[in-house]
């Protein structure tokens, strides 16, 4: 108060301001942490129980999954407990040794290199598409949705034509029978779910409701119950002699499931368009299909984004389901190993869980990132 | 104004100076009598601007035009194309007139060029190249060429409303319709919108503009017309419009937006 009193008034500035640096305690690391870990009474204990919980269970984890780890070994004797190991830590050993049915089931050894080109000609469509600002980006799309899915029956499936002999799907397994299940189900279902949320705002009646008939159908089962299903039933309806390939049932019933979730998603985005971007494109004489594809989609898509990629991370999750119509999947095909009797260990089940879960970590993980820096990048753009 | 016969309306129609005829027009929504018997013939090259208040049925009206609202009577023939169910009609004249919004509606995710010309490539099937030339001359017509490659959230309210005018421009349309241009700017925006239109108005495009702005009413419209109620109340040229109003709606109206 003294001070005010003492310090002349002065509304007009007389010299021009200097800029100056913030004041200590706003900036730098202690500043950081004042600001957002000791705030307050309330955010100070929060800090350090979350501190406590980190001390209690970080260390344990490291050192079972590193430190206490074994790297290899020939069989299940390296992982049990001795006196030099007391406490076994994982059994990396194990993973090393089932690595290879992990990633190929029981696909023939011989072929396996044409597993390892669908991966890498998959990978590489996925990075074309997925980094923005690559070249030539509509053939990359062509290739991704045209050429890709053909090369990959070719190679996967075999065309003895060409000297690839065939590899039935019961052949399959392990993480390429769940990137192709994820794969398919992600690339069918984002077409598919537009085309049922477009239907369900139809204005023709018999359109709206198929679309609301089979979304809250698909809606109101569980997944397992549709692969059940695509498994059971689908084989009761077509001929005898074309009975489909079990793994095909399965793709059908994973991406018409998934579908049905993209078509809500889909459908929360367009109702988010206002009506005068309706109104301006029919103003300007676009008809029903250019209007959606180049007005109203791409900016109903764009304001779902986050949900899309979540149901893309459900989806890929959810694959593991197929084990029940005896597929075996990646989970599945670590379920089978942990039983061998060469490597029946305390700790054997828990390491391959702990590898399943690193995995599916690792793409859920990479997903929710990319879509975080496509957010980032749209939201930008938009104000630029 | 009583409802014209049909032959009337036929004589009128094969004329090829009309440029907007609407006979004996009335809509619904729902219980709620919006249009009731609009007769109205706009001559090529006319500048109409439609005053009112606030619910009166100017905005259904205009949107009739080119068929954003659909109707329950009467019938609404634009550049001698009568506006039926038929989707070939309604594209055929929605291809021909331009409508400018009060919220403008450009497309948020494109920039003010591909805004431009995404009719002209699309519906007209014009080629990229030609379309964004085409674009250029009308950016440049509204004064914002400089303003081509961003994004309309980057622009003030009157520089998006001039945007959306040479959007609609673009499409080389013979008839524009404007629903309160300037109402959603702010006051100092108001002006520039306005001069654009004055000099579309100066190239002869037949005009229908609904807008409270008198100032603008005196200076181009060739008639103005006063509507409430869902009816049109008077058609008069400017002057006497303004000066001499026929009636008490019509005076009570201007008193309270001219002061
Ligand atoms: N989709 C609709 N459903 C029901 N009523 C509507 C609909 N659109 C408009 N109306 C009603 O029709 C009447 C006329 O609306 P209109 O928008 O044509 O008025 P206006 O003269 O343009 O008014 P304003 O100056 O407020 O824009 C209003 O009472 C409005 O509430
Ligand atoms: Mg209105």
């Amino acid at each position: 108060m003294a001070a005010i009193a003492d310090t002349p008034v002065l509304y007009v500035r007389t010299a021009p301001a200097e800029q100056l640096l913030p004041p200590p305690a706003s900036s730098g690391l202690i500043g950081w942490l004042r600001a957002n870990l000791f705030s307050s009474f309330g955010n100070t204990v929060l800090t350090l129980a979350c501190a406590a919980l980190i001390l209690w269970a970080v260390p344990p984890l490291l050192r079972f999954l590193f430190i206490d780890a074994v790297w290899s070994g020939p069989d299940r004797e390296v992982c049990l407990a001795s006196p030099a190991h007391p406490e076994p830590g994982a059994c990396w050993a194990f993973v090393r040794v089932w690595l290879s049915y992990f990633i190929y089931g029981f696909y023939p050894i011989p072929a396996r290199w044409r597993v390892d080109v669908f991966f890498a000609a998959l990978a590489f469509g996925i990075g074309w598409l997925a980094w923005l600002s690559a070249p030539r980006r509509d053939l990359g799309a062509v290739y991704v949705f045209i050429v890709l899915p053909v090369l990959s029956v070719v190679l996967l499936y075999g065309f003895p034509a060409i000297g690839l002999p065939a590899v039935p799907t019961n052949l399959w397994g392990g993480v390429l029978v769940t990137i192709v299940v994820a794969t398919v189900g992600i690339v069918a279902s984002l077409p598919i779910g537009i085309l049922l949320a477009l239907g369900r705002r139809s204005e023709l009646p018999a359109v709206r409701w198929l679309a609301i008939g089979f979304i809250e159908f698909v809606r109101g089962v569980p997944l397992i119950t549709v692969l059940f299903m695509a498994s059971v039933m689908l084989p009761l309806f077509v001929p005898q002699q074309i009975e489909p390939d079990k793994l095909l049932r399965a793709l059908i019933g994973v991406a018409l499931f998934a579908s049905a979730y993209m078509a809500e998603v889909v459908r929360g985005g367009l109702a988010a368009v206002p009506r005068g971007q309706y109104e301006a494109a029919r103003a300007l004489a676009l008809t029903y299909w250019p209007m959606m594809g180049l007005v109203i989609l791409p900016q109903a898509l764009r304001v779902t984004l986050p949900n899309i990629v979540n149901t893309f991370i459900g989806l890929f999750k959810d694959t593991t389901l197929v084990f029940v119509i005896g597929i075996f999947d990646f989970l599945r095909t670590i379920e089978a190993a942990r039983g061998d009797p060469k490597w029946a260990t305390p700790v054997t089940a828990t390491t391959g869980y702990a590898f399943a879960a690193l995995f599916y970590f690792v793409f859920c993980y990479g997903m929710s990132r990319y879509a975080r820096s496509v957010e980032a990048r749209l939201s930008r753009s938009d104000r630029r | 104004m009583a409802m014209q016969t049909p032959d009337d309306f036929a004589a009128r129609n094969s004329s090829a100076e009309i440029a907007v005829e609407v006979a004996g027009l009335h809509k619904w929504y729902g219980e709620f009598h919006v249009l009731r018997d609009i007769n109205l013939a706009v001559a090529r090259g006319e500048r109409i601007v439609i005053c009112g208040p606030s619910g009166g049925g100017k905005s259904t009206l205009l949107r009739c035009v080119n068929r954003l609202e659909d109707w329950q009577r009467g019938r609404v023939v634009v550049d001698g194309i009568e506006l039926t169910d038929d989707p070939k009609q309604i594209l055929a004249v929605r291809r021909n007139v331009g409508m400018v919004f009060q919220q403008f509606n450009l497309f948020p995710h494109l920039t003010v060029l591909e805004n431009c010309t995404l009719a002209p490539i699309w519906v007209r099937r014009m080629p990229k190249k030609q379309a964004e030339e085409l674009a250029m001359r009308f950016l440049a017509r509204v004064k914002i060429p400089e303003q081509a490659h961003k994004y309309p959230a980057r622009l003030s309210g009157g520089q998006q409303q001039r945007v959306a005018i040479a959007r609609a421009l673009c499409m080389n349309p013979n008839i524009m319709l404007f629903d309160e241009p300037t109402s959603a700017l702010d006051p100092e925006m108001v002006k520039e919108v306005l001069d654009t239109m004055v000099g579309l108005a100066a190239d002869g495009i037949t005009m229908l503009v609904v807008t409270h702005e008198m100032g603008f009413a005196r200076q181009v419209a060739d008639r103005v017309i006063f509507m409430a109620d869902g009816q049109i109340i008077e058609i008069n040229a400017p002057k006497q419009f303004f000066e001499s109003p026929q009636h008490e709606r019509t005076r009570l109206f201007l008193q309270q937006v001219l002061h």
